[in-house]
C-alpha cells in the first residue's frame, strides 16, 4: 500500500511522463529512509554491526591471546584483569568470546544462504509446476520437516565428520525445505498473474520464466526469510557445537565454550558459561530484529 | 432527530479542501469544493480517477487516511458539522447516520463470516438482540431481492455472485436505517445486467427508505439514470453542477464536453470515425495550479485560463460551470485523429481462424463443467469478432483455447490459415506463437513490474521476430504505438494504465501477429484513455491488418470495434452475424436483455427487460434451449425440451432460438415483454 492509503485511484493516472532515472533512484532511496527511520532495524543493525566488528578483527582487539592457557589463573571471575573472567585453562573469556563471533559469522550466513539458494530453486519449481512435481516435492518437504533439525544434523555431522564445511552443508539442507515452502507460496500467488502467461504465449521455456521473469518479483519476501532463517542457523549451530557435533576445539566457539564449562556451574563457576550464552542470544536478537525492520519496510 | 435536523442537508461540503500528506509535503486533494445533497436527493459526482471522488466520500465519513486531513472548509452531515464530532459521536455517525458501499463487494464483507451474520452485526450495533438482529438481517436481505434469502444467510460471501454480495453490502449499508448513503462506484466490477439490477433496487430503496444518496461513478450513463444532481469533479475541483438533464443535455465545462465525447455510441464505428479524447494528463498530485485547473489539456485554452481561476458562472436553473468560456464550451473542438486515407486493408473472407464445434469441459470436484459447449466459429482476416456475454458464459476460456493456454476437449478443432493448431502453446511452432497474441484486460499484472519497457519489448522481440537491429525496432514499435521513447527506460509501476496498455499492444504486435485476441483491455481504463487506446486498436488493425477476437462486457466498445459478433451464453454461441444486423435486430431474446441493460447517455426512457436470477450453473445446465430458465420470451414446453438449432436468420446472421426471425421482429418492435 502506499502512502495514500484508502482512495485507491490516486496516482494512476496522475503521472505526467516521469523522467525514469531519478524515479527509479527516488523509490530505492525511499525504502533506504524507511529502513533507517524503523528502529527496530537500527537496533538490529547496531547489535550485528558489533559482532562483525569483533569478528573481523579479532585478535587485533581481543584484550588477551585467546587460545593461551595459564593454568596458574584458571577459572578466575571476573576482575580487572580479566573482565568476564577465565575458562578452565585459565583463558580470558572476554578474548574468547570476542574471536567467537568470528564462526559463527561465518558459518552461519554460508549455511543459510546455501539453504536460501536451494530453497528458492525448489519453491519456484513447486509453486510453478504444481501437479505431480508439486505433489512429491511437497510430500517429501513435508517428511523432511517432521525430523528435528537436532537430530538430521546430528547424524549427518557423525556420518560426515564434522567440520565447518559439513555444518554449512547441514544446515543449508536442512533449512532448504522450509524456505522452499515461503517461496512456493509467494509463486503460487505470482504465476496467476498475466506477464506469466504473456511470457508462455512467447514460448518461453520454464527456466526462463521461473528465474527471469518470477524470481526479480519474489525477491522481497525470499531476502526476507533469509534474515529469518539466519537468526535460527546461529542457534542451530551453537546447538551443534554444544553437543559435540559441530566445530572442534580449540576453536572459541559460543556453543563450544558453554559445553565446556557448563559443569562448573553447579560449583558457583557461572562466567565461562553466561558470557558466550549472551553472546548467542545478542546476536540472535540482532539478526530478528534486522528481520523484522526489513519485513516492514517491504510490506509497505 | 429535530425538526430543524430534518430541514438540513443530508450533507453539504463548504469550500473543502483536503490534502495528503507525501514526503513531508502537502499536497492537495480537494480545492475547495462545495456541494450539497438535500434531504431525498440523489447526487452523483464524476470524474476520472485521481479526481478526488473517493477522498470527498471518505471525508464526509469522517475516516481519511492518516496521512489526509482537512484544511479548510466544513462538511456538515444533517447540519452537523463533522470535524466538532468526538470520537464516540464519529462511531454513531457511521452506525446510525451515514452508510458507505464500495466498489469491490468482494473485499467489503469478511469472507469468514456468513453473511446473514454479518448483516445481522448491524442490527446488533443498532440495539438489537441476537434473535431479533437476526430476523431482520433476513427481512432486509429480502428487501434487497436476493433469492432465497433464508439460504443467503447461511451462506460465506465466496459462494455468492458478484451481484449477490453487492446486494448482501446493500442490505447491511441500509441496516442502519441511514440518513445519507454513500454509493462509490457500486456496480463497476458488475455485469451489464447485473448492474441494470442493483441500480434498479437502488433507485425502489431510496424511495421506500427516503434515503439521500451520493453516488459516485466514471459511468456517465449510470449518472444519468440514477442522479437528480450531478457535480462533474477535476483536479479536486467541482467544475461543472446542476441538475442532470440539464448537464447532460447542454454541458457547459470543456471537460464534462470531453469526458462525453469519449464514450463510443451507437453509430460511431471504426472504419468511419475515431473516438474524441482527452489529451495529456491530470496534473499531478498536489502541483501547484494557478487559474482553470482544466487548462493544460483543454483545446479552448486562453490566457486568463492561466491566470485566473474563473469563478462559478451561474447559467441559471442550479446550473453551474467553473469555465471563463462556458458559452462556448460545446464548440471544443473534435481531436482529430491523423488518418491518410489509405486502402484498408481487405476483409477477405477467407477464414483466418476456425474454430470447429469446440468442446471444453473442466473436471471438478467429481462434476463435469462445460464452459464451452460445440461452439463453432469462423473469424475472417482483418475483421474484429466482439465477443459479448456475462461473465462466466466462456468467453475467456475461448480465448485461452485459441491461444493454446487451455486445451480443448478431443475432437475440438483450431484452425489457423486452414492448418490445424496443436491444442498446447508448447506444441505449437514459433511462427503459431506469434501469429496469434493477446492484450490482457489489466496492464498491471500484464507486464512483469520489475522490467523496464526497453527490456519488456526486446525479450517479445527477441522471442518472436528475432533477427535485425532489435534496438531500432523497439523504437518503431513503440512510435507505433504512440508511446514516449523517452519513457523506455521506466518500469510499468511508473506509468499510468493508458501507457501501460500501450506496453502490452507493443508488445502483442511486436511479431507482427495475425490475430491479437483483446481480452476487456480496456475495462480498467478511464473513459478518456479508454477512447484513445480504442482508437488506436483500430489504427493499427487499419495499418496492418491483424484480426482482432475482441472481448468486451461493454456493448458500445464492441459496437465501435466490431465487424462481427457472437453472443455467448453458458458456453454456447446464442447469435453470430455482423455487428450492425446484431445491433439493429431482430435480435435473439438474450442479446435483446443486454443491450437493453446498458443505460445511455442520452437517458431515454425504455423499458428494460429484466433477466431473472442468476447465471445457472455450468454443472447442470438447463434442458433444451439453456436460456429457457431466465427468457422473456419463453415460449413454452419445446423450450424446456429442445435445444434449438444455431439457425441462419438471412445474411449470415444466426440465431438459437425456437422463436421465428418474423416472430421476433414483431415482437420486438412491439416493446418489452410483460
Amino acid at each position: 500500500m502506499s502512502d495514500l492509503a484508502p482512495p485507491r485511484d490516486v496516482g494512476v493516472l496522475v503521472m505526467p511522463p516521469p523522467s525514469p532515472e531519478s524515479e527509479t533512484v527516488r523509490a530505492r532511496r525511499e525504502r533506504i529512509r524507511l529502513l533507517m527511520r524503523s528502529k527496530t532495524f537500527l537496533a538490529g543493525a547496531i547489535i550485528v554491526g558489533i559482532w562483525v566488528f569483533c569478528a573481523v578483527l579479532g585478535e587485533a582487539i581481543a584484550p588477551k591471546d585467546p587460545f593461551v592457557p595459564d593454568i596458574l589463573n584458571k577459572l578466575d571471575p571476573p576482575s580487572g584483569q580479566h573482565l568476564m573472567g577465565t575458562d578452565r585453562l585459565g583463558r580470558d573469556v572476554l578474548s574468547r568470546v570476542m574471536v567467537g563471533a568470528r564462526d559463527i559469522l561465518i558459518v552461519a550466513p554460508l549455511a543459510t544462504l546455501l539453504g536460501t539458494v536451494l530453497g528458492t530453486a525448489l519453491g519456484l519449481v513447486t509453486g510453478y509446476y504444481r501437479g505431480i512435481v508439486d505433489d512429491v516435492l511437497s510430500r517429501v518437504i513435508e517428511a523432511f520437516l517432521a525430523i528435528p533439525v537436532t537430530i538430521t544434523g546430528a547424524l549427518a555431522l557423525v556420518a560426515l565428520g564434522p567440520s565447518r564445511i559439513t555444518v554449512i552443508m547441514v544446515i543449508g539442507l536442512v533449512f532448504s525445505p522450509i524456505i522452499a515452502r515461503t517461496v512456493r507460496a509467494a509463486v503460487l500467488a505470482e504465476r496467476q498473474l498475466d506477464y506469466v502467461a504473456a511470457a508462455r504465449l512467447r514460448n518461453e521455456r520454464g527456466p526462463y520464466i521461473l528465474f527471469g521473469e518470477i524470481l526479480p518479483n519474489v525477491m522481497a519476501p525470499i531476502l526476507v526469510e533469509f534474515t529469518v532463517r539466519l537468526g535460527y542457523a546461529i542457534f542451530a549451530i551453537a546447538t551443534l557445537s554444544f553437543l559435540g557435533f559441530g566445530i572442534q576445539p580449540p576453536a572459541p566457539d559460543w556453543g563450544l565454550q558453554i559445553s565446556e564449562a557448563y559443569g562448573f556451574i553447579s560449583g558457583g563457576i557461572w562466567w565461562p558459561t553466561l558470557f558466550p550464552a549472551l553472546a548467542i542470544t545478542s546476536l540472535v536478537i540482532g539478526v530478528t530484529l534486522l528481520s523484522d525492520g526489513l519485513a516492514g519496510a517491504f510490506e509497505r | 432527530m429535530t425538526e430543524t435536523a430534518l430541514a438540513a442537508p443530508a450533507l453539504e461540503l463548504t469550500d473543502l479542501e483536503v490534502a495528503y500528506t507525501v514526503r513531508g509535503i502537502d499536497r492537495p486533494v480537494l480545492r475547495g469544493v462545495s456541494l450539497r445533497v438535500d434531504q431525498g436527493a440523489t447526487y452523483g459526482l464524476v470524474g476520472e480517477s485521481g479526481c478526488g471522488k473517493t477522498t470527498a466520500a471518505f471525508a464526509a465519513m469522517h475516516h481519511l487516511p492518516s496521512n489526509g486531513k482537512v484544511v479548510a472548509g466544513s462538511i456538515r452531515v444533517g447540519g452537523k458539522d463533522v470535524s466538532t464530532l468526538s470520537e464516540s459521536e464519529v462511531r454513531r455517525l457511521r452506525s446510525s447516520t451515514v452508510s458507505m458501499v464500495y466498489q469491490n463487494p468482494g473485499s467489503a464483507l469478511n469472507p469468514s463470516i456468513r453473511a446473514g451474520d454479518q448483516v445481522a452485526e448491524v442490527f446488533e450495533l443498532g440495539g438489537s438482540s441476537h434473535a431479533e438482529a437476526v430476523e431482520r438481517a433476513e427481512q432486509m436481505l429480502r428487501k434487497v431481492q436476493i433469492s432465497d434469502p433464508a439460504g443467503v444467510m447461511r451462506r460465506f460471501p465466496h459462494q455468492l455472485s458478484g451481484g449477490m454480495q453487492q446486494r448482501v453490502v446493500i442490505a447491511m449499508a441500509l441496516g442502519s436505517d441511514p440518513t445519507l448513503l454513500i454509493l462509490d462506484e457500486p456496480t463497476t466490477g458488475l455485469d451489464a445486467t447485473v448492474e441494470a439490477e442493483v441500480l434498479d433496487l437502488v433507485a425502489g430503496l431510496r424511495g421506500e427508505f427516503n434515503t439521500s444518496v451520493l453516488f459516485i461513478s466514471h459511468n456517465l450513463g449510470v449518472i444519468r439514470k440514477m442522479c437528480d444532481t450531478v457535480g462533474v469533479l477535476y483536479a479536486g475541483r467541482l467544475v461543472e453542477e446542476g441538475p442532470t438533464a440539464s448537464v447532460f443535455a447542454d454541458p457547459r465545462h470543456p471537460y464534462t464536453v470531453g469526458l462525453m465525447r469519449c464514450i463510443p455510441r451507437g453509430g460511431v464505428r471504426k472504419d468511419v470515425d475515431r473516438l474524441d479524447t482527452i489529451p495529456g494528463f491530470l496534473p499531478q498530485l498536489g502541483a501547484d495550479l494557478r487559474g482553470c485547473v482544466f487548462a493544460d489539456r483543454c483545446a479552448l485554452v486562453e490566457d486568463i485560463c492561466r491566470t485566473d481561476e474563473p469563478p462559478l458562472y451561474e447559467l441559471g436553473g442550479g446550473h453551474e460551470s467553473r469555465c471563463h468560456f462556458h458559452e462556448r464550451a460545446q464548440d471544443l473542438p473534435h481531436v482529430q485523429v491523423p488518418r491518410e486515407e489509405g486502402e484498408r486493408a481487405e476483409d477477405g473472407d477467407t477464414p483466418v481462424v476456425t474454430l470447429g464445434s469446440v468442446d471444453k469441459t473442466f473436471h471438478q470436484d467429481g462434476n463435469d463443467i462445460k464452459a464451452l459447449k460445440d461452439v463453432s466459429l469462423d473469424i475472417r482476416s482483418g475483421e474484429t469478432l466482439g465477443l459479448v456475454g456475462e461473465s462466466g458464459s466462456g468467453k475467456t476460456t475461448l480465448a485461452r483455447v485459441l491461444l493454446g493456454l487451455t486445451a480443448p476437449d478431443e475432437g475440438s478443432v483450431v484452425e489457423l490459415d486452414g492448418t490445424p493448431l496443436p491444442s498446447r502453446i508448447t506444441k505449437r511452432t514459433t511462427a503459431h506463437v506469434r501469429a496469434v497474441q493477446i492484450v490482457f484486460q489489466n496492464p498491471d499484472s500484464a507486464l512483469n513490474r520489475r522490467f523496464s519497457v526497453r527490456r519488456i519489448l526486446l525479450r517479445a522481440l527477441y522471442k518472436l521476430a528475432p533477427g535485425g537491429d532489435r534496438e531500432s525496432r523497439v523504437h518503431r514499435l513503440v512510435k507505433d504505438v504512440r508511446f514516449d521513447e523517452r519513457l523506455l527506460g521506466s518500469r510499468p509501476g511508473q506509468l499510468s494504465g493508458g501507457l501501460k496498455q500501450r506496453v502490452a499492444i507493443a508488445r502483442a504486435f511486436a511479431g507482427s501477429p495475425q490475430v491479437v485476441v483483446c481480452d476487456e483491455p480496456t475495462s480498467a481504463l478511464d473513459v478518456s484513455v479508454q477512447a484513445a487506446i480504442l482508437n488506436l486498436l483500430a489504427d493499427l488493425q487499419r495499418d496492418e491488418g491483424v484480426t482482432y477476437l475482441f472481448i468486451s462486457h461493454d456493448l458500445g466498445v464492441v459496437r465501435f470495434l466490431s465487424d462481427r459478433i457472437a453472443v455467448l451464453y453458458l458456453g454456447r454461441v446464442m447469435e453470430v452475424g455482423e455487428a450492425e444486423t446484431v445491433f439493429a435486430g431482430p435480435h435473439h431474446p438474450y442479446t435483446e436483455a443486454l443491450l437493453s441493460a446498458v443505460p445511455t447517455l442520452e437517458g431515454e426512457e425504455r423499458t428494460r427487460i429484466k433477466l431473472v436470477g442468476e447465471i445457472p450453473s455450468h454443472a447442470a445446465p438447463p434442458s433444451g434451449c439453456v436460456f429457457h430458465t431466465r427468457c422473456p420470451r419463453f415460449l413454452g414446453d419445446i423450450c424446456v425440451n429442445e435445444e434449438p438449432p444455431l439457425a441462419d436468420a438471412g445474411g449470415g446472421h444466426l440465431m438459437r432460438c425456437h422463436i421465428p426471425i418474423e416472430d421476433l421482429r414483431r415482437m420486438q418492435a412491439e416493446g418489452a415483454p410483460t
